[in-house]
């Protein structure tokens, strides 16, 4: 589902003395479907590098990064676009919305987004909002005035709304109680059992021991030292 | 598929300036697009070109008509173009006084549109108008007040029901939110989003708002001295920026 072969990555920051920082060279990852990858490595070795690249997010400077037969590295925008609408989820640390949309509307947009009915998706959206223990008396707030680890449960249920073929998660569980902990897991393990493709990030041990079938050592990726 | 917009080698110079140089693009039916560029940088300028208020000196501006399919609107006649504007295309000016008739009430805004393409049923038009005051959100008893009474958010809002009213497909918008309360911006961006969801509107807005492009915006297009330095999807351009003016523009916003 989710074929990455040599894959390169520099930034060049023409702001700030035209610096040059080499963050992955001839990185590669395979991620079949109904598997949970794990990206390991220090701080600063290109994890969250690699998954932006694999969402579009971060142009990929050399290689292919295919997501269910398209190339990210080449595609149009308007292909990407497509691709996150319909295949390629992604849950990243942080909420990002329109300040006055209600926490309900924020979770079913994915959907809505697919011509999924209003009602429908808004059913979908108060399933997955009870089931992360948002209480009801939120649902119709901004979640720009929630709590982190609340806004980060809003993300997640954004993020599961739709079964995604392949999904990105950035430190799902960080932040979160034990009981939303394991309802992000049992989440998580859901998706694999109907056949997703997961890469993730979990600082947490415990967690990726749990759910992650493989880690790959992003710091294998590091350009060897000039 | 046919993109519903195609723009090639629009360049409109004023005497020795640069207005906008050899800028070319497509847009898809349901995309939205942002121009972005301080200013000066001839965003405003091309969409003055693309939306046929100004005569670019090159360059062709082909849409897929309903009748005909692909047409270039600089070479139809002013007659055809003016018909476009009525119908297909809509023109939300930054200061709603452009683009609202300020002595004729709400309703009449609204309904007017509907009338320049044939409506003729005054009970019919007035469903109409109240139907699209409810859209954007302005209290219905208000359809018989005149713009003048509102304020620049109400103004804004009804200035997009005015325009939206007859159904058209492509949407410009000239920073649309520019000028109006961070409070008001919200939810006029939040409105905007859902009517492209929901009409399935294809918009090619310019801004120099970096946040309201995230927001709304699917590609981006980022402009300087009237070219065109970088284009890409919007959060790619915006979080990863290749070109120098763009990682500038990108750096230099004031985190609130």
């Amino acid at each position: 589902m989710i074929e990455v072969a040599g894959l390169g990555k520099t930034f060049t920051m023409h702001t700030q003395g035209e610096a040059v920082i080499e963050v992955l060279r001839d990185a590669a990852l395979s991620v079949a479907a109904g598997e949970c990858v794990a990206l390991t490595g220090p701080s600063g070795s290109g994890k969250s590098t690699l998954m932006r690249v694999l969402y579009g997010n971060y142009l990929a400077g050399a290689g292919r990064v295919v997501v269910a037969g398209t190339d990210i590295a080449r595609a149009k925008p308007q292909e990407i676009v497509a691709l996150r609408r319909h295949t390629l989820g992604y849950v990243s640390q942080f909420l990002r919305v329109v300040p006055r949309v209600p926490a309900l509307q924020v979770v079913a947009e994915p959907l809505l987004a697919l011509d999924v009915s209003e009602a429908a998706a808004l059913d979908q959206a108060r399933a997955l909002l009870t089931r992360l223990r948002i209480p009801q008396t939120l649902w119709s707030l901004s979640p720009t005035t929630f709590s982190g680890g609340e806004q980060q449960r809003v993300n997640i249920a954004r993020g599961f709304a739709h079964p995604y073929p392949a999904l990105l998660l950035d430190e799902p569980t960080a932040s979160l109680d034990a009981a939303n902990r394991e309802t992000v897991l049992c989440l998580i393990e859901e998706a694999k059992a109907r056949g997703a493709a997961i890469v993730g990030i979990f600082h947490d041990a415990a967690a990726r021991a749990r759910v992650a079938d493989r880690e790959v050592d992003v710091s294998q990726f590091a350009p060897a030292p000039a | 598929m046919t993109p519903l917009l195609e723009v090639t080698g629009l360049t409109k110079r004023y005497g020795a300036r640069i207005g906008c140089a050899d800028v070319g693009f497509e847009l898809y039916a349901g995309e939205v697009m942002g121009i972005v560029g301080e200013s000066g940088s001839g965003k405003s300028t091309l969409l003055a070109c693309m939306a046929g208020h100004l005569a670019p000196d090159t360059g062709r501006v082909v849409f897929d008509t309903r009748a005909e399919g692909p047409r270039d609107t600089l070479t139809m006649s002013e007659a055809e173009r003016r018909m476009l504007g009525r119908t297909d295309w809509a023109f939300v000016h930054q200061n709603p006084r452009d683009g609202l008739r300020m002595r004729i009430s709400a309703g009449g805004n609204v309904g007017e549109r509907l009338m320049a393409v044939g409506a003729r049923h005054y009970g019919q038009i007035r469903e109409a108008a109240l139907d699209w005051l409810e859209r954007v959100e302005i209290a219905q008893d208000r359809i018989d007040d005149r713009p003048a009474a509102f304020s620049g958010g109400m103004q804004q809002r009804l200035q997009i029901a005015r325009n939206l009213v007859s159904g058209p497909r492509l949407v410009f918008m000239d920073e649309p939110t520019g000028g109006l309360d961070v409070s008001v911006q919200a939810r006029l961006l939040d409105l905007l989003r859902g009517l492209v969801r929901r009409l399935g509107l294809s918009v090619v807005v310019v801004t120099h708002d970096l946040a309201v492009i995230r927001l709304l915006a699917d590609r981006v297009m980022v402009m300087k001295e009237g070219r065109v330095v970088e284009t890409g999807l919007t959060d790619q351009v915006l979080d990863d920026p290749q070109h120098a003016y763009t990682q500038l523009l990108v750096s230099s916003v004031l985190q609130a």
